[in-house]
């Protein structure tokens, strides 16, 4: 099964991996007692487990390989084998029930763990909700947008101010923070509207720093780095809530939110606008000789992307209770970004999995203490590798045809 | 002149220093198919593209009466606004949204006849259901009329190449327009996907759509066409029939070059 060249290969991997990682985990030196101690275990560590690794994944494409020969051989062009996961989304028989479960499960999680959980739980509810704002610009309209994080900055500023300053509650606020970033999804729209590819996040990338960095040096208007704290939980009938219950009742928000956007973003993917959306991704110049207005087209997409970004910040300032421009900085838009391409652009499933991968993924790997992230840095390198579509790709919608005009579309 | 379709007069671009269009001017009429022939970088696409809205023109006159009866200047606009006033057009280097789904790329087409926005597309209201609907129908239709209809949840990046035309014709089409511009349609085709092409585009025109075409195949040029115009270097060198196309003495040279023995 495996040859002896391939054997030779995987040694030679190994080798490698142990020369990069000598300096790191092999020697460590005691600059107080000025020793040097040699760490050999770890040498032998490296060198064993990257020559396993390397054979798996050597096994694993081979078959791979060999699976795809048989398909083009047996002529398999009827029955084509789909994934799992696309014959789930494709029948609303098996979708449904899915989908309801999972609704089930996520309303009576708090129960079934302690407040901790829960904590966690909303933060990756709401980069799930991030993440399918950002995945009408990048996933759908094809825009890189690098600075998305100033548009979440301008939602938890907008509640904040606009409570220090004239006491909006809450609920007033979501809707005054997601228009606030929509406009200034408009605002930095219009001068991109030429930009596209590297150029666009090369700007959008600026435009993430200058709105962090008026945050940080105009003390009077924000506070500069000290940021504003006592910002308050939202409110549920002027009844004063305990932390606990407070923490549980930002979680069912979240979960009506999420559901909200998976529910508008799924319409806006499968309507004229999300067509457009698609078409202004694949080809700029067709798209436009198709009688597609561009700037329309784009604005609309950063504005509906802002919206979402602009609504988890007021969230995030109600969750958190303080905010100061450090949680705004380029890491989370990278983040963010990150888990609409992990997940697979412009697929709704993906990016929520996506977030939920991304976002739980680190909490649940602090077992591993200090090698947390190089764990997680390395889960993520290998799912690049094997599945660079992302977790579930998109798969275009079919359309009913029916003759007598029964107005029946599936 | 009731029967004109296009009308161009004058037109010229110049790109920096270089010329390349010198006043061009160029007539279809209603339901005749026009071609547009003339050697590599004579600035045909350049035409098309001037005319289409890609480029602005710097000088000269773009006139596009359309069928419903409306006249309009076509120069200056955007190429969005002069696919809704009614001229369509296709590429020379195909240029399909290749992700989407075969009925999807008309459905595109469709864009700018409809209306249904951020609102409509959340809320889903009855009258957006049936402009949705009705979409899905017409772009239907347009697929079976070129040939396409057992393809439509194929995605276009699957088609054959001769398929991958046809596609863009029926994306074309489907913005309802008054004139059609193909830029080189047979290119890349073998002689059965060019048969095919030529059947089709003899259907579009008993149906009533004037065509303006660019292609090298002067088989199929001289089939088709009703009139010919001939450029070289950004002008107008010919122009007329078929027959008096293939035996000016000019149109001859600028192919065949300078010394013309046999």
């Amino acid at each position: 099964m495996i040859s002896f060249e391939e054997l030779k290969r995987s040694f030679l991997v190994s080798l490698w991996f142990v020369f990069l990682t000598f300096p790191i985990l092999v020697i460590k030196a005691n600059p107080i007692e000025r020793t040097i101690i040699w760490r050999w275990e770890n040498m032998f560590f490296v060198a064993i487990g990257s020559f396993v690794l390397s054979i798996l994944i050597r096994v694993v494409n081979t078959q791979k390989t060999k699976r795809l020969e048989r398909r083009s051989a047996s002529d398999s062009d009827t029955t084509t084998s789909e994934p799992l996961i696309q014959v789930i989304l494709q029948n609303p028989r098996y979708l449904y029930p899915l989908a309801g479960a999972v609704t089930v499960f996520a309303l009576v999680f708090p129960y079934l763990f302690d407040t901790y959980q829960t904590n966690i739980m909303t933060t990756a509810l709401m980069y799930v909700v991030l993440g399918l704002g950002l995945n009408i610009v990048v996933g759908m309209a094809g825009l890189l947008d690098l600075g998305f994080v100033a548009f979440y900055a301008v939602g938890a500023y907008s509640y904040a101010l606009l409570n220090a300053h004239f006491g909006i509650g809450f609920w007033m606020a979501l809707p005054i923070g997601a228009l606030f970033a929509a406009s200034f999804g408009i605002i930095l729209g219009f001068p991109v509207l030429r930009l596209r590819g590297d150029y666009l996040a090369i700007v959008t990338l600026g435009f993430g720093e200058i709105i962090r960095l008026i945050l940080e040096n105009w003390n009077e208007f924000s506070q500069g780095p000290s940021g504003i704290s006592n910002i308050p939980r939202p409110g549920m009938f002027g009844i004063e809530l305990s932390l606990e219950a407070a923490i549980l009742y930002i979680y069912y928000i979240m979960v009506a939110l999420v559901i909200v956007t998976i529910f508008v973003v799924n319409r806006l993917q499968d309507s004229r606008l999300g067509r457009a959306w698609i078409a202004l991704r694949e080809d700029e110049i067709a798209c436009q000789a198709m009688g597609i207005d561009k700037t329309k087209t784009k604005l609309t997409a950063f504005a509906l992307g802002a919206t979402w970004a602009g609504m988890m910040g007021v969230i995030f300032a109600a969750k958190t209770t303080f905010i100061n421009p450090a949680s705004f900085t380029f890491l989370e838009s990278a983040i963010i970004l990150s888990i609409v391409v992990l997940g697979g652009m412009g697929s709704i499933l993906g990016v929520i999995v996506g977030a939920l991968v991304l976002i739980l993924l680190p909490e649940y790997l602090r077992a591993l203490s200090d090698y947390r992230m190089l764990a997680f840095g390395a889960i993520l390198v290998v799912m690049m590798i094997f599945k660079p579509q992302g977790i579930i790709s998109n798969v275009r919608r079919t359309y009913k045809y029916q003759k007598q005009k029964s107005g029946d579309v599936q | 002149m009731n029967n004109t379709i296009l009308k161009v007069s004058g037109l010229s671009m110049h790109f920096g220093g270089i010329q390349a269009l010198k006043q061009l001017d160029l007539e279809v009429n209603r339901g005749e198919i026009v071609a547009l022939i003339g050697p590599n970088g004579a600035g045909k696409t350049t035409f098309f593209n001037c005319v289409t809205g890609i480029y602005n023109p710097t000088e000269g006159d773009v006139i596009l009466h359309t069928l419903q009866g409306k006249t309009s200047r076509l120069n200056g606009l955007k190429p969005n606004k002069v696919t809704e006033k009614g001229m369509a057009r296709t590429f020379q280097n195909i240029r399909l949204f290749q992700s989407m789904t075969v009925l999807e790329n008309v459905m595109i087409g469709r864009h700018c006849r409809t209306h249904s926005f951020i609102l409509g597309a959340i809320l889903r209201t009855p009258g957006n259901r049936q402009e949705e609907q009705a979409i899905i129908e017409r772009s239907h239709e347009i697929l079976e009329i070129v040939g396409l209809a057992d393809e439509v949840d194929n995605y276009a990046r699957n088609l054959s190449y001769g398929a991958q035309r046809r596609l863009e014709i029926a994306r074309a089409l489907a913005t309802d327009p008054s004139l059609l511009l193909l830029d080189e349609p047979a290119a890349g085709m073998n002689p059965q996907e060019t048969q095919e092409l030529v059947q089709l585009i003899l259907r579009l025109r008993d149906q009533g759509y004037s065509i303006l075409l660019i292609e090298h195949d002067m088989k199929l040029v001289m089939t088709l066409s009703n009139r010919i115009y001939v450029m070289d270097y950004g002008e107008k060198i010919a122009q007329g029939t078929p027959e008096e196309i293939q035996s000016n003495p000019v149109v001859i040279k600028a192919y065949l070059g300078e010394d013309l023995d046999a």
